[in-house]
């Protein structure tokens, strides 16, 4: 079922470390070893992480050659990307138009408009 | 980044049930945020997608209240409304929503706004839609391509 995937993907970019990996290896493949380097994480953890990410269908890892580098699955992730990144570009769009909105009320406002029919 | 200093919005998707949840800072205190929420002629200033014209038919927003608009693009009109279930000033909204397209799919959405030092303000938007489908309908709103085709290519990538 389509949803689930595309629910898996959701989750496996809802944490900062595996965005992180993932932005790495948009760069190009890496081992687990080259991977865990920047982080004060066990291995152990980052196997963890990969395993969400190759679960989600966002990477692979190459079982022929002895490193195993793991290697991201481009088309997925942008896909995914461009829908949610999208949708938070147009939120971010309306919630600069709204910095404008504040920025131009007067300072002693009330929290609720005056009921309507009533001199403002 | 803003010249405000504003941090960019942060947006969630849960994979355990269909909800989008939206974080950004405001350098504004909670009244004027609130104020911008439920004053109509400050709503339209700033709500509903860009490029769009929007026109408020009602906007109750009080406990026990509804609203309806109307957006017009190219001559097509698009109407959405809800109810306001709870309203809180300058803390709360809880209301529906429903893109009147699909009369039968709604949305529970809840609005929470919480001090920050320095008379800033952290609002945080909960759409919970009724089904993962709703969902994803909801974040490819306004796509080239729609969730359908977003699914069969998902699919095609998937099945390799």
């Amino acid at each position: 079922m389509a949803a689930d995937a595309l629910s898996r993907v959701f989750s496996a970019l809802a944490d900062p470390t595996r965005r992180d990996m993932v932005a790495r290896l948009a760069v190009g493949d890496a081992t687990v070893n080259e991977l865990a380097a920047p982080y004060d994480v066990s291995l152990q953890a980052v196997s963890k992480h990969l395993k969400v990410l190759e679960d989600a269908g966002l990477v692979s890892r190459s079982r022929e050659a002895q490193r195993r580098p793991v290697h991201l699955e481009a088309q997925v992730f942008d896909l995914m990307t461009k829908w949610i990144e999208r949708y938070r570009r147009e939120a971010e769009q309306r919630y600069r138009r709204l910095d404008d909105v504040l920025a131009a009320m007067p300072d002693d406002v009330s929290p609720t408009p005056p009921p309507k029919g009533s001199p403002s | 980044m803003t010249s405000t200093g504003t941090a960019e919005t942060q947006i969630v998707a849960d994979p355990d049930v269909p909800l989008v949840r939206i974080t950004r800072e405001f350098d504004a205190p909670r009244e004027k945020v609130f104020r911008a929420h439920t004053d109509p002629e400050l709503v339209v200033q700033w709500q509903g997608p860009n490029g769009m014209e929007a026109r408020v038919e009602h906007f109750d927003c009080r406990t026990g209240g509804s609203y309806r608009y109307v957006h017009t693009q190219d001559g097509q009109e698009y109407g959405f409304h809800g109810c306001f279930h709870e309203v809180r000033p300058s803390e709360l909204i809880v209301q529906t929503f429903t893109y009147e397209g699909f009369p039968d799919g709604v949305a529970l959405e809840r609005l929470v706004l919480e001090e920050l030092p320095g008379n800033r303000t952290r609002l945080t938007a909960t759409s919970l839609v009724d089904s993962f489908e709703g969902r994803d309908a909801f974040l490819a709103s306004g796509m080239d391509t729609g969730v359908r085709e977003g699914y069969q290519r998902l699919d095609a990538l998937l099945a390799r």
